[in-house]
């Protein structure tokens, strides 16, 4: 077929003009791009940088060290254990993770159930990231591991810092532990610090942990990671790091401490030791006692399940969370407000048939036989019940709480411990209000020796012991200093007690321990200056029935253990120059012989700063101080090299 | 004009054949191929594998693929162009039979030295079919609605056939690069107007019927269309790359992050970054200034084969070379408004720079029909 030249001609003109038609609409387009591209890129360009950036940049914690708690000579209480783990990282674990694993096995104590549960672990997580297999190794294992690392694709051994608490027992109720964050601790805080956001970040539980949590926390650093799409770091872009948490010097004295414990052994007792002259705790111990570090590791149910089961409560802080009638160490107060009332002379005496009628009910002394003619120094001496039976009938329950509270009883003291109970000092108000009953005069008669509702704590105790002992109002306080910072010793300002009322008391206190028929005579301190002033004190758990009480005496030696009678004893020494005040409560010891024989070991203890001679002890119970001295055993305790921070 | 029309003098021979090359067109196309290395290059992290390497590769073979093409006489693959058409609707087919799955879709034959994709020669197959067509067809024809109706024909199997992979950049590719060929051949603007015109109808039809009683697709399918042409409604499946993509290209400001430097590609935010989404790297990298520039050199490829379009008298040469101009423009054209967010994202790779070797391998053959027309051409005497 020909064309004519014509015809192609028109034909190819038609194409040009098509042509150009496509090129203008390819124009309009290119310039639609065009633009599209001006306005991401310079318009919008800032936006999508920040876009940019934030998908990229991801800031992670580094978790401050804990700071560290002391006792008041430097040793340590709580610190941070290097924490050795073993992690593995799928990824370079090669193709079979679980023969790694297997090989792991045998150079390190894990279990199978271990290695199932971290390979169940790894199929949750992203193959670059490290899962722990075995936490809390020794040293030991670890080095095996690194020895063994070429043999071990993935694997890497670890060092991350934990909580550790070398006197464990010791000072479980006063420091108490740390662990996980939990629920309830995020709770807490209207703001919570983002650091509780770390996993296994641990927090304090109960104790100086808790109450000065945000003292020793810390602050938690940063670092500034470049993550890929997956989240993979690929480098470190800036790190500010950690400032750690503020050390903690505690007024314990850690020897003290440990020898209170393990005089104590394994009664359920709770003992508090008060330097008098700044208020100062030197000891406060409850026991039974447990471990912390079990807590902070993760307790297992077997463990709690026993702790929390047994009789004798070691979780309870009987020193200052348990109450306990006072018993005979009440007399103290009632003799007090008797005296500064003015309604008692210290030398009137008062007969003691052994009992007083009151209406139809007799109300005894413990001496049943009866003290006889009886003052003030015999009233105390013998704890006479008759004589406060009576007195507490001239001044009234109010007067006797009032100058309990004023003693330090009925009140909570302001430390960093966990559940200080207030204690009751009743009064006529009080019975109505909670009990919707008018007060008795039987109630005072057994408020008077410290039974019925009277209630008070073994720190509360002390600090009668102290308040009664120096005529001031002396304040317990447990933190000495905070990151080097002396903490204020709270003021005690005098009571202004009249001079013959509390010397009267005190001379009273004296003749319990060295008067020849003081309650507590046996328990007496030899050593010049350093004589021992106290008062004991029995309460009763269970009163004894009518029925009981028919078929005679029953001896507390015969009755079941939890039904027998708490001994307790308040001290002071010296007597002339008071510097130590303690208590000791003793729990179904029966009496309070127990309670005053560990009360003038600690008193001693602490005033020779050791194990004190055995001339201190009356000669005739030498040998046998001295095979329970030897039969002790305590922690060789010497300060810490250097009090200083660690960084983690 | 036919080329038996005039005499073999006025056409090179020889060696003479490479004066009259398009030299500019020439480095035109090696410097979007060096851009293309050199993104390749970054988007592996500064290093020649996997990508660089394996497409200069290519490159070399497409070059010597090019100059083959190009000094065989453009009457020859005007002849070939039956062949070439028949030879890719059977590759389409052995593809559906044989083919490797691949991205969810099957679309190469393994040669043993490099995959096929035979939707890539179809491409330019089908522009040479219609381009000779058109050439044998009497203009005065054109628009009659049976010499319409072969040419829809032609274009339609090999566009179904490639729907069937399923690989719908590719088929709207086929669909405009035919609709251009017959376009300049000067078939009546009616027939665009009342396709489109169609087709904007139906649209707007089952658009409209979206929760009305006569609803004619299913929900989950308007669910997709939504995604499709928004992918923003789904933050977490097309429109995370989509997005990731936006502040890729975004982020490089006026003058981009610095070669190497960009986080987006570097750190694997962004999705097919050697491939449909290369583009975005560029523009992270070089700024607006590199985006615009590579625009500039495709608009002068463009550019240049529209004036040696104009320039030939051959009208199998002119509809060839503004068919194979078009193709290009498309591949361009919808990648970069895909991954700016101005078009769905349908898997069409940035031509000569995106890594694949068929797209390369195929580009520089049909340039190499653009030269062989351009030295070819009849130049009176």
């Amino acid at each position: 077929m020909r064309r004519s030249t014509q015809d192609s001609d028109t034909s190819a003109r038609k194409v040009s003009r098509r042509a150009l038609l496509l090129g203008g609409a390819q124009v309009a387009v290119v310039a639609g791009l065009g633009l599209r591209m001006r306005y991401m890129q310079i318009v919008e360009s800032g936006k999508y940088r920040m876009l940019a950036d934030e998908n990229r940049i991801n800031i992670r914690l580094i978790p401050p060290a804990r700071g560290l708690i002391f006792d008041r000579n430097g040793i340590l209480l709580a610190g941070n254990e290097q924490n050795y783990s073993v992690t593995i990282v799928r990824e370079d674990a090669g193709d079979n993770v679980r023969k790694v694993l297997n090989r792991l096995k045998g150079l390190i104590p894990i279990t199978d159930d271990d290695i199932e549960s971290t390979i169940h672990e790894m199929k949750r997580r992203s193959p670059f990231v490290p899962i722990t297999v075995a936490d809390r190794l020794s040293w030991e294992d670890l080095s095996r591991v690194a020895v063994n690392g070429p043999a071990l694709p993935g694997v890497s051994p670890s060092v991350g810092l934990s909580r550790h608490y070398p006197l464990d027992k010791d000072l479980a109720h006063v420091v108490g532990y740390v662990g996980p964050v939990s629920e309830r601790d995020l709770a807490r805080y209207a703001d919570p610090d983002p650091v509780l956001q770390i996993p296994k970040f641990q927090i304090g539980k109960t104790g100086v942990e808790l109450k000065l949590e945000d003292q020793l926390r810390g602050k938690a650093g940063t670092k500034q990671l470049e993550v890929n799409a997956v989240g993979r770091v690929m480098r470190e872009l800036s790190r500010t790091p950690p400032t750690p948490g503020d050390n903690v010097q505690l007024t314990i004295n850690a020897a003290l401490q440990d020898f209170l414990h393990a005089r104590l052994g394994n009664e359920a007792a709770a003992s508090v030791v008060m330097d008098l002259s700044n208020g100062d705790l030197l000891a406060i111990g409850s026991s039974p006692s447990f471990d912390p570090n079990l807590f902070v590791r993760g307790i297992s149910y077997k463990d709690y399940d026993r702790l929390l089961n047994n009789d004798h409560r070691p979780l309870v802080d009987k020193s200052v969370a348990g109450t306990y009638p006072p018993g005979s160490t009440f007399k103290i107060i009632t003799g007090m407000a008797a005296l500064e009332a003015g309604k008692l002379d210290p030398k009137e005496i008062i007969y003691c048939p052994g009992y007083v009628q009151l209406g139809n009910r007799r109300f005894h002394c413990w001496k049943h036989s009866g003290h006889g003619k009886v003052d003030l120094r015999k009233s105390l001496a013998q704890s006479c019940d008759v004589y406060y039976y009576e007195v507490s009938q001239r001044v009234g329950i109010d007067a006797i709480s009032a100058m309990a509270r004023k003693m330090g009883l009925g009140e909570r003291h302001e430390l960093p411990m966990s559940a200080i109970a207030a204690g009751l000092a009743p009064t006529k108000e009080w019975k109505r209000r909670v009990h919707k009953r008018d007060w008795l005069v039987g109630d005072t008669l057994n408020a008077a020796i410290g039974q019925g509702y009277v209630l008070a704590s073994p720190l509360q105790l002390a600090v009668m012991a102290g308040r009664i002992a120096t005529g001031r109002a002396i304040q317990p306080r447990l933190v000495r200093s905070i990151n080097g910072v002396e903490q204020p010793v709270h003021p005690a300002p005098p009571m202004n007690f009249k001079p013959f009322a509390v010397d009267g008391v005190r001379g009273g206190l004296f003749a319990v321990v060295n008067g020849e028929h003081g309650t507590a005579h046996f328990a007496r301190i030899e050593t010049e200056g350093m004589t021992m002033a106290g008062k004991t004190g029995t309460s009763q758990v269970f009163s004894i029935t009518a029925a009981e009480r028919a078929r005679g005496l029953i001896k507390n030696a015969d009755l079941p253990w939890n039904r027998r009678d708490h001994g307790l004893f308040v001290a002071f020494a010296p007597f002339d120059n008071p510097r130590y005040a303690l208590s000791v409560v003793i729990e179904h010891s029966g009496g309070s012989h127990p309670a005053a024989a560990i009360a003038r070991d600690l008193m001693l203890q602490t005033l020779y700063g050791g194990l004190p001679p055995l001339s201190a002890y009356p000669a005739y119970q030498r040998n046998e101080i001295k095979a329970a001295q030897d039969a002790l055993q305590l922690r060789d305790l010497a300060p810490a090299p250097t009090p200083a921070r660690t960084r983690a | 004009m036919s080329y038996l029309e005039y005499t073999v003098k006025s056409v090179p021979t020889g060696l003479r054949k490479v004066l009259y090359v398009n030299w500019a067109l020439v480095i035109l196309l090696f410097t979007v191929c060096a851009v293309g290395f050199l993104m390749l290059y970054s988007v592996a992290g500064g290093s020649m594998e996997p990508w660089a390497e394996p497409q200069m590769e290519r490159f070399a073979m497409g070059i010597v693929v090019m100059f083959a093409v190009a000094f065989t006489p453009i009457w020859f693959w005007r002849n070939m162009a039956g062949a070439a058409y028949l030879v890719g609707l059977a590759l389409l087919v052995l593809v559906m039979l044989v083919g490797s799955v691949g991205m969810g879709a099957q679309r190469w034959i393994n040669l043993g030295f490099m995959r096929l994709q035979p939707s890539e020669v179809m491409k330019i197959a089908l522009v040479m079919m219609l381009a000779a067509y058109y050439d044998w067809l009497d203009p005065k024809k054109v628009s009659r609605p049976f010499w319409v109706l072969i040419p829809v024909v032609l274009i339609i199997v090999p566009t179904v056939l490639v729907l069937k992979q399923p690989d719908l950049g590719t088929a709207i590719l086929l669909l405009l690069g035919g609709a251009v060929v017959m376009f300049c051949a000067g078939v009546s603007l009616w027939y665009f107007g009342g396709v489109a015109a169609l087709g904007a109808g139906l649209v707007t039809l089952v658009m409209m019927s979206r929760g009305k009683s006569w609803q004619l697709l299913k929900d989950y399918q308007f669910k997709r269309i939504d995604i499709f042409l928004d992918p923003g409604s789904d933050p977490l499946g097309a429109g995370y790359h989509i997005m990731q993509a936006k502040i890729a290209l975004g982020s490089g400001g006026w003058a981009g992050r610095g070669y190497l430097q960009g986080t987006q590609s570097r750190l694997n935010f962004l999705p097919e970054k050697q491939t449909d989404f290369i583009f975005t790297t560029l523009g992270e990298e070089f700024g607006f200034v590199g985006a615009i520039s590579l625009l500039v050199l495709y608009v002068l490829i463009i550019a240049f084969c529209i004036s040696a379009a104009m320039q030939t008298k051959d009208r199998f040469s002119a509809l060839l070379i503004l068919g194979v101009a078009a193709t290009f423009f498309f591949y361009f054209a919808v990648n970069m408004a895909m991954v700016m967010g101005l078009a769905p994202v349908v898997g069409v790779p940035l031509p000569l720079v995106s890594y694949g070797g068929s797209a390369m391998l195929v580009l520089l053959g049909a340039f190499g029909l653009v030269q062989s027309a351009h030295i070819h051409k009849p130049r009176g005497r």
